[in-house]
């Protein structure tokens, strides 16, 4: 029995990833706080942009909206948002775009609009909010999201973000300027796309985790890249930072706001 | 000069029309719940809402029957989950059938630049690999005249009506705001009526040479409006209720439980400031 959870080895996992230094542009939930885990631990010059405007942000509780004051307060500027998208986003001024999906499909597509059909959805979910453009235009993606076989699909029921396409060079054929999904992390391990094909692959699986849960977390038959890592568990550093960061968070969003008089 | 200083329900009666496109705008911060709750006071219907994020407030005015159309680019609780009012009204077209004219962020940004600006359309690299234009037929793209590149477009967005909240107005009617200020500047400018909601009026705006200003001519009208973006914040004066944000969950979830909620604190209201006291009595 490990003392953290697959919940806490995956952000830890998602905050490894980010190179300090690097500008990133954060998606709410599951990325927020593997962003803010990274800025608390090797990361601490990380670039945080939320789509609110607020650069350079540095929280101390992770915020439950994208615009909360929180992000403001702590930023080193607050930017109108046709600049976000424009000035920073689609000019190329973002290294990583940070997102999370309620599907991704086999080469790394995001669906976060509807489940069935458009017209006539079973879930209508919230839409795309910033996710097309930092799929497109971030110089690169990564993807977090908690793996069951309705979530890693083999076709998406709409496709509200695009990574691979159809796989196979097909994205490197359009006008997106960023290299797509280069990480999808899950909460068994990382998927990452093979070279030539584009399809996502295991190349890492969490310590204690095997070949046979990835595969049966995924909606479809996963392939496992030549050498797949075993991604070290958390160190007591990270723990500690991350379980902090919640607590602080649950306090802070528990707290009762004085109804303006 | 005739002031632009008013009451928010002679505003909301005297620009916001039935049948009219209104944008109550505000990106999670400064959202003008008291003006949406005014519009839901007044009875109005078969309104075209258009919004980036429509939150809390388009859940209550399309679950009180107000719109029958919806521009929008993200359509969440946000941190907590789905709107469930605007859920049941795309899945079971309840209490009416709403239209969706669904869009990206980075879209609809574009969208209002070009209506400030009395362009015709916004052009941009986006819309890519997302099957948005497959259902939207106002996603539409153009070849540049410069370098052939095929880019989107879409119809700029110029609503009859922008509502907005912010801290300060003057008498004259200029509106000054800071914070997270989301394309609020720009959907003000493409608008043919705005409204503003302000947590104070004083005599004179203090110069503010690269700040945020809304300036009076296009401004229709300004009512102080204490609390008025309550439960969205206004920074320096009160901060976002996450925990509300929260509990809305629960209360929206079911049809009943969201009209009985909307009849005891918005439509037994006659005001914000009795809204807000009505909060309180439960708190």
């Amino acid at each position: 029995m490990s003392d953290w959870t697959r919940d806490e080895m995956m952000t830890v996992a998602a905050a490894r990833q980010l190179r300090d230094g690097c500008i990133c542009f954060v998606g709410i939930g599951l990325p927020s706080a593997a962003c803010n885990l990274a800025r608390l631990t090797h990361a601490p010059d990380v670039v945080l942009i939320y789509e609110s405007g607020t650069l350079g942000t540095r929280p101390d509780v992770l915020p439950l909206s994208i615009g909360d004051g929180e992000l403001a307060d702590t930023a080193a500027c607050v930017i109108p948002l046709p600049e976000v998208f424009g000035y920073l986003l689609q000019a190329g001024r973002v290294d990583v775009g940070f997102l999370g999906a309620a599907q991704v499909d086999r080469h790394g597509n995001l669906n976060s609009t509807v489940i069935g059909p458009y017209d006539a959805p079973r879930t209508r979910l919230p839409g795309a909010g910033g996710a097309t453009e930092i799929a497109a235009h971030a110089r690169q993606t990564f993807v977090m999201l908690k793996a069951t076989p309705r979530s890693l699909v083999a076709q998406l029921d709409f496709r509200t973000s695009g990574g691979f396409l159809e796989g196979n060079g097909a994205r490197a054929r359009t006008s997106m300027r960023g290299t797509g999904p280069q990480s999808v992390i899950t909460d068994f391990g990382v998927l990452q796309p093979h070279p030539a094909s584009e399809e996502l692959q295991l190349s890492a699986l969490f310590e204690g985790t095997t070949v046979d849960e990835a595969r049966a977390a995924t909606g479809w038959p996963l392939e496992v890249a030549a050498t797949v890592e075993t991604i070290a568990p958390p160190t007591k550093i990270e723990l500690e930072t991350l379980r902090a960061l919640h607590a602080r968070t649950r306090e802070a969003h528990r707290r009762p706001v004085r109804l303006p008089a | 000069m005739r002031s632009k200083v008013t009451t928010l329900s002679e505003a909301i009666a005297a620009h916001v029309l039935d049948g009219a496109c209104v944008a109550l705008e505000g990106f999670t911060h400064l959202i003008p719940f008291a003006a949406g709750h005014e519009i839901i006071r007044q009875g109005r219907r078969d309104l075209h809402l258009v919004r980036m994020t429509p939150d809390l407030i388009y859940d209550q005015m399309i679950g009180m029957g107000c719109a029958s159309r919806l521009t929008f680019s993200w359509g969440g609780n946000p941190g907590v989950g789905s709107l469930h009012r605007l859920r049941d009204a795309v899945e079971h077209q309840w209490p009416a059938p709403l239209a969706i004219d669904e869009h990206t962020h980075a879209g609809v940004a574009a969208a209002y630049s070009a209506g400030a600006a009395g362009l015709p359309f916004a052009t941009l690299r986006g819309y890519l690999g997302t099957d948005l234009p497959s259902v939207n037929p106002r996603i539409r793209s153009v070849d540049c005249p410069f370098t052939g590149e095929r880019l989107a477009a879409v119809p700029a967005l110029n609503p009859d009506v922008t509502i907005l909240h912010a801290q300060r107005a003057d008498r004259r009617g200029n509106v000054a705001m800071h914070g997270i200020v989301g394309a609020q500047r720009e959907a003000a400018f493409a608008a043919r009526a705005l409204i503003v909601t302000v947590e104070e009026i004083v005599e004179e705006l203090p110069p503010a040479m690269n700040g945020i200003v809304l300036p009076h001519w296009i401004v229709s009208a300004v009512a102080q409006c204490r609390g008025g973006a309550y439960p969205s914040y206004v920074h320096d004066h009160y901060a976002r209720d996450n925990s509300f944000y929260q509990r809305w969950d629960a209360i929206a979830r079911e049809r009943d439980g969201f009209l009985a909620w909307m009849n005891r604190h918005v439509l037994a209201s006659r005001d914000h400031a009795t809204f807000l006291a009505s909060l309180r009595e439960v708190a």
